[in-house]
């Protein structure tokens, strides 16, 4: 793609986020309503149904398709599209409603991720299988492979794994909207019960229910008196072959990470992304893909996390501050709304208006998810003004 | 003449100890049965003892295939065309199963030896399998074992020749199981004996003997089925076997494998015989059958094969009762299992190359392999340019690995791989494994089991098994 085809053309004008967590009372619908209401109400759109354009959605358990998005809100007589990329569907939706806004399509979009992963009646990981050899297995056997590979030729172990849970459990404690508000200690953490080894219970993400919303606009049209914009830096969704069987992986880092860092660095022109980038969310579904993250976006230099998980490099107080409101590990993981909420909290921390977690003086934010297999990377990067 | 050209075995090495039966602790020695673990069944084990038969032979010369036993999964759908699927035998294999009755593992051989004789087949794989319940607390529990024998019968290079065969039919109501049973019955022990076994394998030893005008004495090795250790002797002596012919009936070691018994003590025999031997084999079920071999100078060529001892020799005691019961589904259920339609026929279907007959892909454009079957090359996208290879006689390279404690199974946590097969990765389950053995560079092989049970049926794959020792 063209390098700056999307570089400052979209503004995120306003972001919504409803609470994460075990939503028993409340439906996909509810959820949608509170994150896209919450989302109008920021970007001062007073009357949607005349200011809203289109509606780009995504979900990977809802199986109504868009008109799921588009009933909850009444929004009939405009283009509404369903996206689904496993754990990157939330910022792949986001990407096309970027896409749309820079190729001038529309003015203003609506961007909802959301899942209702606890009307399934099962608590923990999901089990997919609908093939023989699709061994019935979850995510965490597929994260996981990474992890025997890497801790032989790195020498990392659990222990630092399990810093990273006490991490984001503890950022999680300052987000209000967050599922888990419960700080744990180190051996709290090592001592949860086994799932797929070395990923104990305080290993993995909390999947939730949950919704996230953001408007996009046109950059000339977020001009507000006394407001800095937050503008699109770039955003980038790669596909890439399925671990479990690409005859070249070397399973110590996740290939669509690399990949679209390199594309969206290249839209955003950023050349030493731990100087240039400020605040990030990264895709913690378990502490190992953290892990892995920080060196496949070349934060630090592979191998180099071990070190920097113990001189607290990614703490709320440390050189680059990743996950400040606590992740999917603790703020919750409804697989569509993830990457929408992260936007929300980038949004929240560049505009600095992220509270306790506030990150001093935060200009530019990373958001990246990877799902599948994993198969599928979304990266989207912020600038304040 | 037709006769025996090789011969194979399977037991499964999980050995369940009386001790444990009894309700106490697992006793180093003592006598235990073999058990078929969670992922095995009649299928699976008869395919493995088919490899270790196989092995060292074209496996295309195979022109029919019959598979015995009375525990295959499916009352409607034959066992012998997805035993020959399984081993990529040739597409116009002749397919029979042979079941209904403990004596389907002889009649299975005499027929393949009578098909051999008449010329309408050069070689024949016999597969006889067994896998049977016996309720819970009774003494079928203990006195069964699981296993499979596979023979392949042809006219050249015979290590054993058929020298002749004699049958009887009985009707008899002394051991059996009707539909929807899940447990084999028997009838009062003393009756089984009296007017069922001792008769039955007394009349057709002797029957035979008469037809080749020889006596007891004459064979060298005797291989009798027998319903327990004393009725076993007691055959024996009333047959004047000498005790040093008598192939160890392997009570306490492995138990009473069914349809398979007979046949694994035949191959028992023919691991240790030499040239000049004369085996006698004699069958029990609905009457019974008797078969006499002479063994020729090729025994001394054929290859050591993965026999009963080598078997018996690699073995892992099950820790508990519980753990028998979760493994072999004997526990009470909070759902109902799978009457549901199952996994989707048309993809099972379409995917049958990969999933039962292990095969892979080589790229005729680059060379490499790949794992499923894919239309553009992973490697050099070249498009629709592949011939098939097989994978499952290949070993196997351990490249990452996870220990998934979520996998339900009756002793976790479950060893998940990317393998590497010929350049292929795979996504693969290790078994008969423990997690501390488990390495980056394990070499295994590979061997066909259940990999789950949706829809209520046995759905099949191939797990990874590290390489034994004394391979």
């Amino acid at each position: 793609m063209r390098a700056d085809a999307l570089r400052d053309k979209a503004a995120v004008l306003g972001v919504g986020c409803c609470p994460f967590g075990e939503n028993w009372d409340q439906s996909p619908s509810d959820m949608i309503v509170d994150a896209a209401y919450e989302a109008y109400a920021d970007a001062g759109i007073e009357d949607p149904q005349r200011q809203v354009d289109a509606v780009f959605t995504g979900s990977i358990y809802s199986n109504k398709g868009p008109h799921e998005c588009s009933d909850a809100l009444k929004l009939f007589g405009k283009p509404v599209t369903m996206v689904s990329n496993y754990c990157a569907t939330g910022t792949d939706a986001f990407r096309i409603a970027v896409m749309s806004i820079a190729a001038g399509v529309y003015d203003t979009v609506l961007v909802v991720g959301y899942d209702k992963p606890k009307d399934r009646g099962v608590s923990g990981p999901s089990v997919m299988m609908d093939r023989v050899r699709d061994l019935p297995q979850t995510p965490a056997g597929w994260f996981s492979l990474c992890a025997s590979t890497y801790f032989a030729k790195y020498g990392a172990g659990r222990e630092e794994l399990a810093r990273i849970a006490v991490k984001n459990h503890k950022n999680g404690c300052l987000a209000p909207n967050s599922f888990l508000k419960r700080e744990i200690s180190l051996e709290e953490a090592l001592s949860g019960r086994m799932i797929s080894w070395p990923f104990g219970l305080y290993d993995c993400a909390a999947q939730t229910d949950g919704a996230a919303a953001a408007i996009v606009t046109r950059a000339d049209l977020a001009k507000k008196p006394g407001a800095a914009r937050i503008l699109v830096k770039g955003v980038t969704v790669i596909a890439g072959p399925n671990p479990q069987k690409d005859p070249g992986n070397d399973f110590l880092s996740w290939k669509p990470t690399g990949w679209a860092a390199a594309d969206v660095y290249a839209q955003a022109g950023i050349t030493k992304p731990m100087d240039e980038i400020d605040v990030a969310q990264v895709h913690d579904c378990f502490t190992l893909t953290e892990l892995l993250t920080y060196e496949d976006l070349g934060f630090i230099e592979k191998g180099a996390a071990k070190e920097h998980i113990a001189a607290g490099t990614f703490e709320l107080s440390g050189e680059l501050p990743v996950n400040t409101d606590g992740g999917l590990k603790a703020f919750g993981h409804p697989t569509g709304a993830t990457g929408v909420r992260m936007i929300y909290e980038n949004v929240l921390q560049l505009r600095g208006k992220a509270g306790k977690r506030q990150i001093k003086d935060a200009r530019v934010a990373l958001s990246h998810n990877i799902g599948g297999h994993p198969t599928a990377c979304g990266i989207a990067i912020l600038g304040r003004e | 003449m037709a006769g025996i050209v090789s011969f194979g075995a399977y037991v499964p090495p999980t050995r369940l100890g009386f001790s444990v039966l009894a309700g106490r602790a697992p006793k180093d020695g003592g006598p235990e049965r073999a058990v078929a673990w969670n992922d095995e069944d009649a299928v699976t084990m008869g395919v493995t003892a088919a490899v270790n038969c196989l092995r060292g032979f074209d496996r295309a010369s195979v022109d029919a295939l019959v598979f015995a036993s009375t525990t295959y999964a499916f009352k409607e759908k034959q066992a012998a065309a997805l035993v020959a699927k399984a081993l990529d035998l040739r597409r116009d294999v002749r397919t029979t199963d042979v079941s209904g009755s403990l004596r389907a593992g002889t009649d299975a051989l005499h027929a393949a030896l009578d098909a051999v004789t008449a010329g309408s087949a050069k070689r024949v794989l016999v597969v006889a399998s067994d896998c049977r319940l016996g309720a819970p607390g009774s003494a079928l529990e203990q006195s069964f074992g699981d296993g499979a024998a596979a023979f392949l019968i042809g006219g050249a290079d015979a290590v054993a020749t058929f020298e002749g065969a004699f049958a009887i039919a009985d009707e008899i109501v002394d051991v059996w199981r009707s539909e929807g049973d899940a447990f084999v019955h028997s009838w009062e022990e003393r009756f089984v004996v009296q007017e069922g076994y001792t008769p039955g394998i007394t009349e057709v030893v002797r029957g035979l003997l008469a037809k080749l005008g020889a006596k007891a004495g004459d064979f060298t090795r005797v291989a009798l089925f027998g319903p327990d250790a004393r009725s076993h002797q007691a055959a024996a002596r009333a047959l004047k076997i000498d005790a040093s012919a008598l192939v160890d009936p392997l009570f306490g070691k492995l138990g009473n494998a069914g349809v398979a018994f007979t046949p694994l003590l035949l191959a028992s025999a023919l691991e240790a015989a030499k040239e000049g031997d004369r085996i006698l084999v004699a069958g029990y079920g609905d009457g019974g059958e008797a078969m006499a071999f002479a063994v020729t100078d090729h025994i001394g060529k054929l290859e050591p094969r993965r026999g009963v001892a080598w078997h018996l020799a690699r073995r892992r005691a099950v820790a508990s009762y519980d753990r028998y019961r979760a493994a072999r589904g004997l526990d009470a259920r909070e759902w109902v299992q799978g009457r549901d339609p199952g996994l989707s026929a048309t993809i099972h279907f379409r995917e049958r190359d990969e999933d039962v007959a292990f095969k892979g892909q080589k790229c005729s454009r680059c060379g490499g392999v790949q794992f499923p079957l894919q239309r553009v090359c992973e490697r050099c996208f070249a498009k629709d340019d592949f011939e098939l290879v097989r994978l499952s006689d290949r070993v196997g390279t351990v490249q990452t690995y996870t220990f998934d404690f979520f996998f339900p199974t009756p002793d976790p946590p479950t060893v998940v791989t990317v393998t590497e097969i010929d350049g292929a990765r795979v996504h693969l389950q290790l078994v008969n494994v423990r997690p501390e053995q488990v390495r980056i560079g394990l070499p295994v092989e590979f061997e066909f089991r259940r990999i789950h049970q949706v829809g209520g049926r046995p759905n099949y794959y191939w797990k990874g098994v590290p390489i034994p020792e004394g391979n």
